[in-house]
């Protein structure tokens, strides 16, 4: 399996990024089998690196490994939608592993 | 502090530095806030944007932070280059910082819950503090939608990057797109947390031609001039807006008098034309108006001031001959440095174009004499309105740097008839010298008088005129002819012309 690297860029130490957080971090361990990585960025300590990715909504969640390079903004409170998005979730049809 | 009343300064203006701007605004963009400029596609609200800044280094030494929704910072560079503003070199120098938030193509953005734009917020602070803005823009908010759906997220994260913006003092703008010119002001409704001030840029195309204009419609809690205002995008220099009534008349009167080119003509009006007045010439096709121009360009050659023609009707090489045609010499008056002549199709540019281009070849060359030959033929270029616009601005302009300046206007009707030139300017003028055609007797004849002399006695007669190879020859009154203003000519049989001298005797003449 391919490693994943995923990055969550959040503003301070907020109710909504620590939600994102928490939500992440649940995702990565019961999908995710330990293969993975994940950065936490805040941007208002680096916010250079803010402007390299161009981020513009927090919290910004960027799956850079494996590609194809997906963005997903908000809390990441709906599963399912963000494992859509990850592309952990193949297609509706074929749902059923 | 509870039960203080939090009692804000008085609101300062901020000069942006974007030319004729400032005089409508009554001195800039209240400073610390931010302003909406709002307009349809193609109405220069990129340019604007982009020029606040400019403006704001290059004149000012105010740095400032463009933030980009929509076009990338490679584009908005190469774009602007050509308006003269090397964006690259002042992002080198640290007084340009761009916060790029353009859209990243090929990437799909997935909303998952809740989000905010703390992320945007944190890198205009970054960048404003980074260096060191005064100004910041940004442009253009709809683009936002392109990459956000939640209209209430970016409402509530407009106000706070606004008062972000007022805590770190900088004057910020906010471009947004209309769909219809004269319609809503804004399209997303989420501009009315920052609409405490309103710029409108509009594009009109009436009568087949584009008509560029800018409002203020409001500066909450400071004045500025009400209405549209023309402006011009010009390569080079980027926006110039033509303020109408910001030139108010205030000019100085002078009584010194110059010559016309012509002594006739100048003991008709009293001793010459005075400096600092305008005159306007009026007449048919063909009654000696270019003539009267090239003998007034040409007057009094033993100073070394310089004249200033600009040609709307007849080339150069037309001009020079006809001019060495009544004995005066263009060419070595331009080799002597004591000659420009301007020559342009009204069409090559919009009137508002010429009208700056004019003022800025008047600055340059610093004429004490100037003309205009025809203004009339301007007409053709612009709508009425417009045009009444530029006969006012052009005529201000002129007063304000003491210069004697003289207007061709064509009549449309050979006989008798008014322009609508003349209906715009005759009352900003101060001297009119009307040249019209004179049926007598089957023949073509032709007359001037000076209907009107601003401040001196002038001589009230129509006097008969004629043209040969030396130029005009003003000769004497028609005596027996009237209705010659209107075209509708009378003719009174000599006795009773002579009768009725008899009965109105001067008795001082």
């Amino acid at each position: 399996m391919n490693k994943y690297l995923l990055k969550l860029y959040i503003t301070g130490q907020t109710p909504r990024s620590e939600a994102a957080i928490a939500n992440l971090r649940k995702i990565c361990e019961t999908e995710l089998n330990g293969v993975y990585e994940m950065v936490i960025i805040d941007i208002l300590e680096r916010p250079q690196l803010a402007e390299d990715e161009k981020i513009l909504a927090t919290p910004t969640l960027i799956k850079e490994l494996p590609p194809p390079l997906r963005r997903i903004i908000g809390d990441l409170s709906d599963t399912e939608k963000v494992l859509l998005g990850l592309d952990l979730r193949p297609a509706a049809e074929q749902d059923n592993p | 502090m509870i039960g203080a009343i939090n009692q804000e300064p008085p609101i300062v203006k901020l000069p942006t530095g974007i030319p004729g701007f400032d005089l409508i605004a009554y001195g800039g963009l209240p400073q610390g806030r931010t302003a909406l400029v709002s307009g349809t596609a193609g109405s220069a609200k990129t340019v604007f944007a982009a020029q606040f800044l400019a403006a704001g280094i290059q004149k000012f030494n105010e740095n400032g932070v463009f933030v980009t929704f929509e076009e990338s910072p490679e584009d908005i560079r190469r774009n602007m280059q050509g308006l003269g503003w090397d964006i690259a070199r002042w992002e080198s120098e640290g007084r340009w910082a761009f916060v790029d938030v353009s859209p990243v193509p090929g990437t799909e953005i997935i909303e998952v819950g809740n989000y905010d734009l703390g992320a945007l917020l944190a890198r205009i602070e970054h960048a404003v503090k980074r260096i060191n803005a005064k100004r910041l823009s940004m442009d253009s908010l709809g683009a936002i939608f392109a990459q956000i759906s939640s209209m209430s997220t970016v409402r509530s994260e407009l106000f706070r990057i606004g008062s972000a913006l007022k805590r770190m003092g900088v004057t910020a703008i906010l471009t947004s797109e209309r769909s219809h010119e004269h319609g809503d002001i804004a399209r997303y409704g989420v501009e009315e947390f920052v609409t405490d001030n309103v710029i409108v840029l509009r594009n009109v195309l009436e009568d087949e031609k584009r008509r560029r204009t800018v409002e203020i419609l409001k500066f909450r809690g400071t004045s500025h001039q009400k209405g549209e205002f023309p402006f011009s995008v010009i390569p080079g220099e980027g926006i110039i807006v033509i303020p109408l009534s910001a030139s108010e008349l205030k000019q100085r009167s002078s009584d010194i008098r110059v010559t016309s080119g012509n002594p006739e003509l100048d003991a008709m009006c009293g001793g010459g034309f005075f400096r600092d007045s305008i005159i306007l010439v009026s007449g048919a096709t063909g009654t000696g108006k270019t003539l009267m121009v090239t003998t007034f360009m040409a007057g009094d050659l033993s100073n070394k001031e310089r004249r200033l023609l600009f040609a709307f009707e007849e080339s150069r090489e037309q001009l020079f001959r006809n001019a060495t045609g009544w004995g005066i010499d263009f060419e070595k008056m331009e080799r002597e440095g004591t000659l420009k002549v301007v020559c342009d199709y009204p069409e090559v540019a919009s009137l508002e174009d010429h009208l700056i281009r004019m003022k800025q070849v008047i600055s340059e060359y610093q004429p004490a004499r100037v003309a205009v030959d025809s203004l009339s033929a301007l007409e053709r270029v612009s709508t009425v309105k417009g045009f009444r616009e530029f006969v006012l601005a052009l005529t201000s302009f002129i007063k304000h740097q003491e210069l004697v300046g003289m207007f061709t206007s064509t009549t449309p009707s050979l006989l008798g008839g008014t322009s609508v030139t003349e209906a715009h300017i005759s009352t900003i003028t101060d001297s009119i010298v009307l040249l019209r055609y004179v049926e007598l007797m089957g023949e073509m004849r032709r007359g001037m008088t000076v209907l009107k002399m601003r401040g001196s006695m002038h001589d009230k007669d129509i006097r008969e005129f004629t043209i040969d190879g030396k130029g005009l020859h003003i000769g004497n009154p028609f005596r027996n002819i009237s209705g010659i203003l209107s075209g509708n000519f009378n003719h009174i049989a000599l006795q009773e012309t002579d009768r009725l001298r008899g009965l109105f005797q001067d008795t001082d003449s």
